[in-house]
């Protein structure tokens, strides 16, 4: 088994003392950003970039995953103690998790979370391992039209299907295309959407705009909205699971593994979905005499469930990016760009080049999830006083590493005019509800998705039928029509019956 | 849904068109490549114009028949707008953005730190600069020490240095 062989490379190196540090470090800052609300494993991962310039490649992907794994750690704590989710995936915990921390039952509430979220962790992780080396496989026969096809997959699922409304997360999408087609085409040199500017020449840089739309548009929106008045921590108590907890928590854990991985494998990216699917069975599937639990005294199993799913989901994201080098979300795409400036094309080929690389970083994925599951436990103590950071200084220091994160680009003010422009429209987006993940990913992938055209062009001398005559090509764009049509069609017949 | 037009929601369509048609302004701005390509810089850019402005339309067409916005319950759960928290935070960014660059990072974001926090409802403005002076000296030296970024030093950063005994950078 190619994953047996590569699992063992991959630990030998995992257990180096240095890897090893980059894991922990990244554990414990993940963790911290995800339990501060407001901050996400995007923004952060983002501001760690000026760091490929320093260490070498696996030990700042085993600092990226420890940061992206933790993060969903975290947030589950804030979701429980704070019932303010503080990122998409925990929306769901917040439901039965703040309900449980309300009737005193916090610490049972957060361990069924960790320890749902190691097991999920540990699922989506084999998973990626043994996943991984099979859709490379399939994906070696993949020419450019394929690829394109699936990266107008991927743009339909990410901007279309999740979010509120198909026409503004596609405009989300077209705003990040558009901001990555600023600067010079690499094929023919000319200056592309730069109005004359000559600071755009060499494009709108990714970790700007991460910046300006997580944080300062997210601090703009939050200053809107600002009321005074402090958020109540709720204190957390024992963190043992009793006998029943885990007897009810169990099943739940694994049929939230089981349904989140797959979504997060499928282009259609984030966590929303599955952990809501995972809450609305486990809601059905509890014993009777605990669904009078569910929205009263909250029911462990609404924790466990989603939880587990949000973990798998953020594992099995990883499959996509490091086997077709696709993101299906802000954070994978921030990752991508770390790949990009290392001169490493993520794709099927990244098993073979860079095998030890990819290896050593799933190896330590696995490390990661024990260490984060002991910090997160015994450990709670600690970032329940990181929780307790006031609101003003926590956004004016968020603030402040934007602004460093920024300038320290190119030390210049017209970067922070843009990081502050677009941070404004950031804030908009968030009132008028378009999602801003779809930005960064069209940023990113927007460029690979225009090489891959013109290659598929270029071969086809010009005959566009290429995405339509290929059966690969064909499928997946059926694939994406469908994605894009479906709801749409499913709610007029729904209407109709 | 109702029939009268959403004006915020026209407005954000109306954005969205308009980046659609500057998209169109700078495709065709784009000079005609000498190199023989099959598939010139042009055409992708022209596309997202066209997705942009076909999407803006819609969403004008969508503001015009009512909106969207209205039925989002964090709008309608939501008071008026914080102006006075808005304008702080903002007057923060604005200081930063004409401080940088005569002073150095560390005094223009520990002014900016002062001024969002009290957009936030702080009310110890003294105690905040206090705080975030040490706050962003130790996040320069974060960034420029342990992350190897390129800022160069300002006042305070070259007066720090020189006290460490080192030649300011």
């Amino acid at each position: 088994m190619e994953a047996i062989q590569g699992l063992a490379l991959g630990f030998s190196h995992a257990f180096s003392l240095t890897n090893l540090a980059w894991a922990m470090l990244g554990c414990l800052l993940g963790t911290a950003v995800g339990v501060l609300p407001g901050i996400g494993p995007a923004l952060t991962i983002a501001l760690l970039l000026p760091i490929t310039f320093q260490v070498s490649a696996t030990g700042a992907f085993i600092l990226f995953c420890g940061v992206f794994y933790g993060a969903m750690y975290g947030g589950s704590t804030t979701s429980i103690l704070l019932n303010a989710p503080g990122e998409s995936g925990s929306i769901i915990t917040a439901l039965e998790g703040a309900r449980m921390a309300r009737n005193g039952r916090a610490g049972p509430a957060l361990a069924t979370a960790a320890i749902g979220s190691f097991v999920a962790g540990t699922v989506g992780t084999l998973g990626l391992a043994f996943l991984g080396p099979v859709i490379v496989d399939l994906a070696l026969a993949l020419g450019p039209a394929e690829y394109f096809a699936l990266m107008v997959l991927c743009f339909v699922t990410v901007s279309a299907v999740l979010g509120g409304s198909a026409l503004r997360g596609l405009a989300s999408l077209g705003f990040g295309l558009a901001l990555g087609l600023v600067g010079i085409d690499l094929q023919t040199g000319q200056p592309r959407m730069t109005f004359g500017v000559p600071e755009l020449l060499d494009g709108v840089n990714v970790v700007l705009v991460a910046v300006a739309l997580f944080a300062v548009g997210e601090a703009l929106h939050m200053a809107w909205r600002h009321r005074d008045g402090k958020a109540e921590v709720l204190p957390v108590g024992s963190v043992m699971l009793s006998r029943t907890d885990l007897r009810r928590s169990f099943w739940p854990w694994i049929r939230g593994a089981g349904l989140g991985f797959p979504f997060g494998v499928m282009p259609a990216g984030g966590t929303e979905m599955p952990t809501m699917l995972s809450y609305y069975a486990e809601r059905k599937l509890a014993k009777p005499e605990h669904r009078h639990e569910f929205g009263t005294t909250g029911a462990i199993e609404g924790v466990a469930g989603p939880e587990a799913a949000n973990n798998a989901a953020a594992a099995g994201i990883l499959v996509p990016m490091l086997t077709l080098g696709l993101p299906t979300s802000a954070t994978a795409a921030i990752m991508l760009s770390a790949f990009q400036s290392y001169g490493i094309q993520p794709g099927p080929l990244l098993f073979q080049s860079q095998g030890e690389l990819v290896w050593t970083l799933i190896a330590s994925l696995f490390i990661a999830n024990v260490m984060l599951v002991v910090l997160n436990l015994p450990l709670v103590g600690l970032w329940v006083r990181i929780l307790k950071i006031p609101q003003p200084q926590l956004y004016a220091g968020i603030l402040v590493f934007a602004t460093i994160g920024t300038y320290g680009i190119s030390n210049s003010v017209v970067d922070l005019i843009l990081l502050y422009a677009i941070g404004i429209i950031g804030m908009f987006m968030r009132r008028f509800d378009f999602p801003v993940a779809p930005v960064v990913i069209g940023m990113i992938l927007g460029p690979m998705a225009e090489q891959a055209l013109r290659q598929a062009l270029t071969i086809s001398e010009g005959d566009w039928s290429v995405f339509l005559t290929r059966p690969g090509s064909a499928a997946i764009m059926g694939l994406a029509l469908l994605a894009l049509a479906g709801p749409r069609l499913w709610a007029l017949w729904a209407r109709r019956g | 849904m109702s029939l009268r037009p959403s004006w915020p929601d026209l407005a954000a369509g109306l954005f969205v068109l308009l980046l659609g048609l500057l998209g169109f302004w700078q495709a065709a701005a784009i000079p005609t490549s000498p190199i023989y390509a099959q598939v010139g810089p042009k055409l992708v850019p022209y596309l997202v114009a066209a997705g942009l402005s076909l999407l803006g339309a819609l969403l004008v067409l969508a503001a015009l028949a009512g909106g969207w916005s209205a039925t989002l319950a964090e709008v309608a759960e939501a008071g008026p707008p914080n102006r006075r928290a808005l304008a702080l935070v903002g007057a923060g960014l604005l200081v930063n953005l004409l401080l940088i660059g005569p002073l150095g990072f560390s005094l223009a974001a520990a002014a900016q730190f002062a001024l969002v926090a009290a957009g936030f409802g702080s009310r110890h403005a003294a105690r905040d600069l206090l705080l975030g002076v040490p706050l962003c000296l130790g996040v320069w030296f974060l960034f420029v020490e342990a992350l190897g970024v390129n800022i160069g030093a300002g006042v305070l950063e070259g007066l720090v240095l020189q006290l460490l005994g080192r030649e300011p950078v």
